[in-house]
């Protein structure tokens, strides 16, 4: 058995080597044939020149030096004709979505060719490889029952060599993955075969790669969270349910939608987790998509202030943030590794407060900016300057909070610093969703972590393994239960413990908070402290 | 137990961050005490330095027994107590590859978890015909001892240690046990209990016989002078418990119970009905009330085992008066609050057994076994109990 693993691990990692060789290999030569093919009539107005002389023939060995050329060129330019305010002649596309574009038609050599062995040489050996690693623990790993081991002495979970490693390949892959996506065009190239299937006309995205991977990993590290947790029905099913939500609603309806002509909705992502919902273009493509985009948006505001804080009330936050969210899926399977690192100091805590309530404030100002500019889109489409609020324009708001919450703090941080921050670090301090579901769970809510009597040791393994930094012991050693706002259910507080001292309930809010006093005297604390 | 495996560090197992000690005006000092002065209410320490008091509290917790074993002085012998005796075993895992440990109980089991987590293979002598039969019924014991094995510990029975063998060093290289059998090992723990660590003040004007002589009060023979926790010893102790209470809560409700008094409202010990709780690897053990290892007279049990042999649980009533007396439960966790209560009102095992889904403490979505148990105990006992539906547990709370 120990050599399956050993063999699963170099699989995986062969497949990972591969994986990531293909950023910085390939063959890029855009003909005048692909310049003429892939560009409007007014891109090639006002780039051909340039792209003629500077790039159309020439060899390029990675798509990043190719799109950095393009974008260039693509920058000044525009910068030409806004200095000559030829305002009607400037290109509004991203340009990294033009030079990813570009990118794409100009693949030349053997890797386009060969997608489907490279699909297999990559995520096929990757996911066969980390699936013998993780089965393999079923024989290695003795019989069932919490097995932290050794958590500590390992470079992965310790912010060793291998966390540091781990981390320096996730941050590095988002950065590319939001800002440089035609760095990625190769690898994004593997999962056409994938994306054929749905749609045989069309080429895979970096966002289908991202939720293609998404999805892979969260199969396979939920397997190897169900075995670990194989002894606990309540992880078990928990972990099937996130899975399930990822898979279904978040990619594959994601991804079959569009092909009945309907509007490509998570139905899910619920607002203010899902910042973009009242952007115009969200809106009026949902209001113009017939009854399924009318459902879809009173569905969107039904989800976010009716349904979420009514399941928030009964079953706590849990119900959303580790049995539906995408995020949080990510976190209970890829993540589960990483738990222990959250800092469970009373300073983080202090942070975390100011951190996610602020940065629901800055959601809500976000949206009410953006909100402002789709009214005035639906209802006054003759109005000049429909952006301006306040002397701020909606765009300028909206792009900042896609910047920095968006991408910068759920993505590269909130799943980049895993490593070494632990895996709810968006969670716990930037999810605006988590920040309002919290406030409910914390004033409104049935539900709780109930502590046993007064059996607990003060060990600290519920403090050490719970991924939101709640110092979960400082509460159960008094007898009182624990009601907090970030608690997101996940119950390995519960597993971990080793007498039996911890259970998530719903219950009637009386006594939700246990006991109150500042001590407990074994079972008779609540006498003497009246 | 869980720093040396790699479950925490040594930061995560402090009761509090620590800056704790110094918010609260509460000055941590890490020295050893030498002596103590009762009249000129004073202390001295290894590192010179002397602190006077007004109240002293005395507690001092236990050291590892040791019954004059020969060899027992050598290197590589050890109890686990103390964080000195996790540094020494980390020291001493190094270069093991076998281990000998002495002693059925608690600490013998941590011991032999803690080093098969580093590959060491683990001997594990027992005095007992099972493990711990001398606190569980044989019917646990032998569940236990089972897990045990299924862990790969080389378990024996009834075997005593005689003397433990120099390896030529100073370490030790082998034991040999009672019936002359030689084990080669690099590490012996001695885990036969433990006992009060009082050598501090045993030649002094405070009165001691095991441990230190208390009331109910905590207060020795001294004035001002308190003990508590694993070195006090009651003169009289409180109903249904020991003079000597070597376990974890009894430590932690007598320093609640003793700061009281110091703070003015004076308190008598009170710890209520006994409770308990282990963890045998996978196993949990949770205990309400008293199950003794053998029946008293007057007493009747039930004992239920789950197919496969990995979860049980025990009751014990009064034969006469059909009041409940105890429970043992292994791999299901029951509620505190809701025994706590049933054993101070003295409750009946009809109603234990009817209200045992709302005692039921397991997570959500684990398999219950309440339907199960009912309809075998009342095929054993020949009563007609019918399980009461799950209702909300604390509607149960003094009603």
């Amino acid at each position: 058995m120990k050599l399956v693993k050993n063999i699963g691990l170099v699989l995986f990692l062969v497949g990972l080597t591969i994986f990531t060789s293909l950023v910085f290999t390939g063959d890029f030569k855009m003909t005048d044939e692909i310049m003429r093919s892939n560009l409007s009539e007014s891109e090639l107005l006002n780039l051909e020149t340039r792209l003629t002389s500077e790039v159309v023939e020439k060899n390029y060995s990675t798509s990043l030096s190719f799109g950095n050329d393009v974008i260039r060129i693509y920058n000044e330019t525009n910068q030409q004709f806004r200095d000559a305010q030829q305002w009607d002649k400037v290109m509004y596309t991203a340009p990294k979505e033009f030079a990813s574009k570009l990118a794409r038609a100009s693949s030349a050599g053997w890797i386009p060719q060969h997608k489907s062995l490279l699909f297999f040489l990559t995520f096929g050996l990757g996911i066969l490889g980390s699936l013998m690693f993780v089965l393999a623990e079923l024989k290695l790993g003795g019989p069932a029952g919490i097995k932290n081991n050794g958590v500590y002495h390992s470079a992965a979970t310790n912010r060793g060599w291998i966390g540091i490693s781990a981390f320096v390949f996730l941050v590095s892959f988002y950065i590319l993955l939001y800002y440089f996506p035609f760095a990625l065009t190769n690898v994004i190239g593997v999962v056409d075969p994938v994306k054929h299937l749905f749609n045989p006309a069309d080429f895979a995205s970096q966002w289908f790669l991202y939720g293609f991977m998404y999805c892979t990993v969260m199969i396979v590290m939920g397997a190897r969270m169900i075995i670990k947790y194989r002894h606990n029905n309540y992880q078990i099913v928990r972990t099937i349910v996130v899975v399930f939500f990822q898979v279904i609603f978040a990619f594959l309806l994601v991804e079959i939608l569009p092909l009945f002509d309907l509007p490509a909705r998570d139905l899910k992502n619920a607002w203010p987790l899902d910042y973009s919902f009242l952007f115009e273009w969200n809106v009026t493509e949902l209001l113009d998509s017939g009854h399924f985009g009318k459902f879809l948006f009173v569905w969107g505001i039904v989800l976010s202030l009716v349904i979420i804080p009514v399941m928030v009330y009964f079953y706590g936050k849990r119900w959303y943030c580790s049995w539906v969210c995408g995020c949080g899926g990510l976190a209970e399977t890829l993540g589960d590794p990483y738990r222990q690192l959250s800092n469970k100091k009373l300073w983080a805590w202090k942070l975390e407060r100011w951190m996610i309530h602020g940065v629901l404030v800055f959601a809500i100002i976000m949206t009410i900016f953006t909100g402002y500019l789709t009214y005035n889109v639906i209802q006054n489409p003759t109005m000049e300057s429909k952006e301006y609020l306040f002397g701020f324009s909606a765009y300028d708001v909206r792009e900042l909070y896609g910047f920095l919450i968006g991408s910068i703090f759920a993505g590269v941080i909130g799943t980049g610093f895993y490593p070494i921050f632990g895996n709810r670090t968006w969670c716990r301090f930037g999810c605006p969703l988590a920040a309002y579901m919290g406030l409910v769970q914390r004033f409104k809510s049935r539900f709780r972590i109930t502590t046993n009597g007064g059996q607990c040791i003060s060990c600290g393994n519920c403090s050490t393994y719970c991924e939101q930094g709640i110092d979960v012991r400082a509460y159960a050693q008094k007898g009182q239960n624990i009601v907090r706002s970030s608690c997101v259910g996940c119950g390995v507080c519960a597993a971990v413990c080793p007498r039996g001292v911890l259970k998530l309930e719903n219950g009637p809010e009386a006594n939700r908070f246990g006991n109150e006093g500042p001590i407990v005297l074994g079972n008779n604390g609540f006498e003497l402290n009246q | 137990m869980y720093v040396y495996m790699g479950h925490m560090r040594w930061s995560d197992i402090k009761p509090y961050e620590d800056w704790f000690w110094i918010k609260n005006r509460i000055d941590l000092v890490e020295d050893w005490v030498t002596s103590i002065d009762y009249q000129k209410k004073s202390i001295n320490t290894k590192s010179g330095k002397s602190f006077s008091f007004d109240k002293l509290i005395l507690a001092l917790g236990s050291k590892p027994n040791k019954f004059g074993w020969p060899g027992q002085e050598l290197k590589a012998v050890q109890g686990l107590y103390s964080k000195q005796d996790l540094e020494s075993l980390e020291e001493i895992s190094a270069s093991t590859k076998q281990a000998v440990i002495v002693g059925g109980g608690l600490i013998g089991v941590e011991l032999a978890e803690m080093l098969l987590s580093r590959g060491i293979k683990v001997t594990f002598l027992v005095r007992e015909k099972k493990f711990w039969s001398n606190v569980l019924p044989m019917q646990e014991a032998d569940l236990i001892s089972r897990h045990i094995r299924k862990h790969h510990v080389d378990l024996r029975f009834e075997t005593e240690l005689a003397e433990i063998i120099d390896d030529g060093n100073g370490r030790a290289g082998a034991v040999i046990t009672k019936s002359g059998e030689k084990i080669p090992c690099q590490l012996v723990g001695l885990t036969a209990g433990v006992s009060p660590n009082i050598d501090l003040v045993k030649e002094s004007e405070l009165e001691t016989k095991n441990g230190i002589l208390i009331n109910t009060f905590f207060e020795t023979n001294i004035a001002d002078v308190y003990s508590i926790g694993d070195c006090a010893q009651f003169r009289e102790p409180v109903a249904g418990r020991r003079a000597l209470e070597q376990v974890w809560y009894t430590g932690r409700i007598m320093g609640e119970t003793l700061a009281q008094t110091i703070c003015g409202t004076r308190k008598q010990y009170n710890p209520g009905p006994w409770f308990n709780s282990a963890k045998f690897f996978d196993i949990e053990y949770q205990t309400y009330g008293n199950v003794n290892p053998t029946l008293s007279e007057n007493e009747i049990e039930f004992y239920w085992e789950q197919a496969g042999g990995e979860k049980c649980i025990h009751f014990v009533w009064d034969k006469n008066t059909g009041i409940f007396k105890g429970i043992n439960t292994f791999g299901i966790r029951m509620r505190h609050e809701l025994f706590d209560q049933w054993l101070r009102k003295n409750a009946l095992i009809d109603e234990v057994m009817m209200n045992l889904k709302a005692a039921n403490f397991d997570p959500e979505f684990y398999t219950h076994h309440e339907q199960e148990i009912i309809e075998a105990f009342n095929r054993a006992s020949g009563k007609n109990i019918q399980l009461k539906p799950k209702t909300w547990w604390r509607n149960l709370l003094n009603a």
